[in-house]
């Protein structure tokens, strides 16, 4: 059965190391849903956050596959209820129609949205949640002059700890290791 | 003398070199003395520091880059050796890709350096700049652009340890013209430890107890293994393991010559067209146990209908082959060489001569059905099969067997008697017709020893001929063995099979292949008659340099037993 799951993936922070975590997926014919990457807690190390839709049994061999490459440190799978997740929607709607339909006090009240920016023509307005959630307010917006919109790939916590005290052994553990060496 | 010194020198102390010689250098504090290769633009400073290390670094310069790698397999799978390739830029590089796949699939520790543009050029569209280090990242184990002088030593000691440790592959370093240009204070320290990479998992000693356990209690265990055995060099530690436990062993095609073959418990091959035996008992065993190997394809056919009732345990250093595609209920990661150790204490003393009475049933039906009208036909026609016995005989089982890929290459698996292990050097998971010559020329090369015979098709020989002048230069006494059925024989096969005789594309019509060798100043002979094979292959034998004996064999054989794609390995077809 075919659920969301989210990958973390712990890597160095090296050139091309985007490429090689991609190519385990397109090997496999996968669609990546969502991906993000960014610095983590743990200085030098990279994080990179994936959604896929697939089996567990295709996202554990594809975990393997991610740990296999020399440069990742740790990639790890969660379900949606073992983690802490959000995205982020931008929208631009029209000034004139957001003030002919009293659009901006629904907004902040009952979507939680917020205004970023008010300019001459249009207005920012930005959504923060679950996607079912932003998708929610894209389809409220749409029929009152949505210009543009854009999402962001998923960012989520893990919610057992465990799993990232290892990993900081494992990197603790191997600085400890690696200090006689120059390059790595 | 002086050359000497100053190798030691390069390995200890501190000096100003050039990127390019620092290459060299890095080599050299590898142990590396030889290389393979082509030169061109963007890696000619280091062709150019090279010279100077002539003495100490011997660079076989071959006719094509894909030579070149090939070479390097060959050389890398006889020795146990990282085997070493350099190209440059562009085409060079890109020449380079079928055998960094080919190393990958068959996980052959190389290192392939490339040069590069100057790094100022990146991205410009520049002459010869390719960009190698995308087109190699799927198909390599780890691949680096180095565009500083400094990087090098680092670069390249991270390069040999990651090639050659835990599941050895082919790893890539493209340094760019400036680098090499560039110069650097020239320390090499070997790489011992990447933070990110774990080599070799640890050993969990109750993955070893469990799998003590199911095998001490089964009633019709069966080994399989893999080449795993000859990369791990776990060879004797294997053989005690079966010796101790009495379990029938089969091997992968890459597994060959880790057991020899005319061992008690070595029931043959397994595979598409393996043995008999092993194919139709794979789905009666209770317990299978997989040793270094990582059931492809062409060894368990129909996943669904494969070992379905049998309890698998796997052995194996690469954590991502457990379940892979065979469910697994007793993984035991690891070194097989450390593992085996383990287990072959923690195993009771046994013997299991009923079951292995078994495998010597079907042995003997596929003698009567399959063996016999081979090495023994009523026809007039050569077989590849008397071929290859006799040259096995000749060389008395002692020959490294290099072979391309079809059905001589099948023949010459199934019908060769492996005494000692290496002996076995053929492109088994990407099946890359062209690799056998230039393999053949880095195997004898690697092991001047050692008797080298390569056995190719009539097909895969005219894709890297050309290799002969690389033979000829290097004076490499490579035995070849062309087996002619003017046919790509074993896509042949398949359209009679399994496309009604339809042979589209598959005929060739061939060169005078001994004048071909002769114009390589390499002694040629054909021959087409049962009565001229022992002395024409005893001359091959006995000839002191390379030499090429073509053989006419029946153009419309066929390989058996065979296991039809698609289908599960107990339907495996004797006809
Ligand atoms: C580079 C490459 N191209 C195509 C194939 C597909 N292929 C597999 S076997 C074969 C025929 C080989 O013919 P030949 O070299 O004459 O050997 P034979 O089967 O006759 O022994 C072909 C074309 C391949 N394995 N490798």
């Amino acid at each position: 059965m075919c659920k969301d799951f989210t990958i973390t993936v712990f890597t160095e922070d090296h050139i091309g190391l985007l490429n090689r975590i991609t190519s385990v997926f397109t090997r496999r014919h996968l669609n990546i849903e969502s991906l993000n990457t960014s610095e983590s807690q743990i200085p030098g190390i990279h994080r990179f956050t994936i959604v896929l839709n697939t089996t567990e049994e295709i996202v554990q061999k594809i975990v393997l596959q991610l740990e296999k490459q020399v440069e990742v440190i740790k990639a790890v799978y969660h379900l949606d209820e073992e983690t802490v997740f959000q995205e982020i929607t931008l929208f631009k709607v029209s000034v004139e129609q957001a003030a002919q339909h009293n659009l901006v006090e629904r907004l902040i009240r009952d979507k939680n949205a917020r205004i970023l920016s008010v300019e001459q023509d249009f207005m920012i307005i930005e959504k923060t949640g679950h996607k079912a959630e932003n998708d929610d307010l894209l389809e409220f917006l749409r029929p009152f002059g949505l210009i543009d919109y854009v999402k962001s790939g998923r960012v989520s916590l893990i919610k057992p700890d465990e799993e990232l005290k290892n990993l900081h052994e494992l990197v603790n553990e191997a600085k400890q290791a690696n200090n006689n060496q120059s390059f790595n | 003398m002086q050359m000497e010194a100053t190798i030691a020198q390069s390995v200890s102390e501190k000096v100003k070199t050039s990127g390019a010689e620092a290459v060299i250098r890095s080599l050299l504090a590898e142990k590396v003395d030889l290389l393979f290769g082509y030169p061109g633009g963007a890696i000619m400073p280091v062709y150019d520091a090279l010279f100077h290390y002539q003495q100490a670094l011997k660079h076989v310069l071959t006719r094509h880059e894909q030579g070149a790698i090939h070479a390097a397999q060959g050389y890398a799978r006889a020795t146990g050796k990282v085997g070493v390739v350099m190209a440059t830029s562009g085409p060079g590089a890109t020449n380079l890709i079928t055998g960094i796949a080919d190393a990958m699939i068959d996980s052959t520790p190389l290192v392939c350096i490339t040069g590069q543009v100057g790094s100022h050029l990146l991205g410009t569209d520049a002459f010869q700049e390719t960009d190698i280090i995308s087109i190699s990242m799927p198909c390599t184990k780890w691949n680096f652009q180095v565009t500083k002088a400094e990087e090098i030593p680092a670069a390249l000691a991270k390069a040999f340890y990651i090639a050659q440790s835990g599941r050895p592959g082919p790893v890539l370093i493209d340094i760019t013209k400036d680098a090499q240009f560039g110069e650097v204070e020239f320390e090499y320290s070997p790489c011992q430890n990447v933070r990110s990479y774990k080599p070799e998992p640890p050993i969990n000693p109750e993955a070893i107890e469990q799998a003590a356990e199911l095998i001490n209690s089964a009633k019709r265990p069966f080994v399989l293994f893999g080449q795993g055995v000859i990369l791990g060099q776990a060879e004797e530690e294997f053989k005690s393991f079966i010796e101790k436990t009495g379990i029938p062993a089969a091997s992968t095609l890459l597994g060959l010559s880790a057991l020899p073959t005319d061992h008690p418990l070595n029931v043959g091959m397994l595979g598409m067209h393996g043995n008999y035996g092993p194919n139709k008992l794979t789905n009666e065993c209770d317990v299978l146990i997989a040793i270094g190997m990582r059931f492809d394809d062409r060894v368990t056919g129909d996943l669904s209908r494969y070992a379905v009732q049998a309890k698998v345990i796997h052995l194996d250093i690469d954590p991502s082959e457990i379940n892979k595609n065979v469910k697994v209920q007793v993984p035991v990661l690891g070194n097989c060489k450390e593992t085996l150790k383990h287990l072959t204490q923690a195993v009771k003393r046994k013997s299991h001569q009923a079951w292995l009475e078994q495998f010597r049933a079907y042995d003997q039906i596929e003698h009567e059905q399959v063996i016999e009208p081979e090495l023994k036909p009523l026809g007039p026609e050569l077989t590849m099969g008397e071929v290859i016995r006799q040259v096995n005989e000749l060389a008395r089982g002692e020959a490294i067997l290099v072979t391309d890929v079809g059905q001589h290459q099948m023949v010459a698996c199934r019908y060769t008697h492996f005494k000692q292990t290496k002996s076995n050097i053929t492109s088994g998971g990407l099946g890359t017709m062209g690799f056998c010559l230039p393999a053949a020329l880095g195997a004898k090369l690697g092991t001047p020893d050692r008797e080298v015979v390569a056995v190719i098709g009539d097909g895969g020989f005219q894709m890297t001929l050309q290799e002969l002048g690389t033979i000829f230069q290097t004076k490499a006494a490579v035995k070849i063995i062309i087996l002619n059925n003017s046919f790509l024989g074993m896509v042949r096969q398949w359209q009679q099979l399994f496309f009604d005789k339809r042979y589209s594309s598959t005929e060739m019509v061939n060169p005078d292949f001994v004048k071909i060798a002769e114009g390589y100043g390499i002694k040629g002979r054909s021959i087409k008659q049962r009565s001229q094979l022992k002395e024409a292959v005893a001359e091959m034998l006995d000839h002191k340099e390379s030499y090429l004996l073509e053989v006419h064999v029946g153009k419309e054989d066929n390989v058996f037993p065979m296991v039809p794609t698609g289908a599960s390995v107990s339907d495996v077809r004797l006809s």
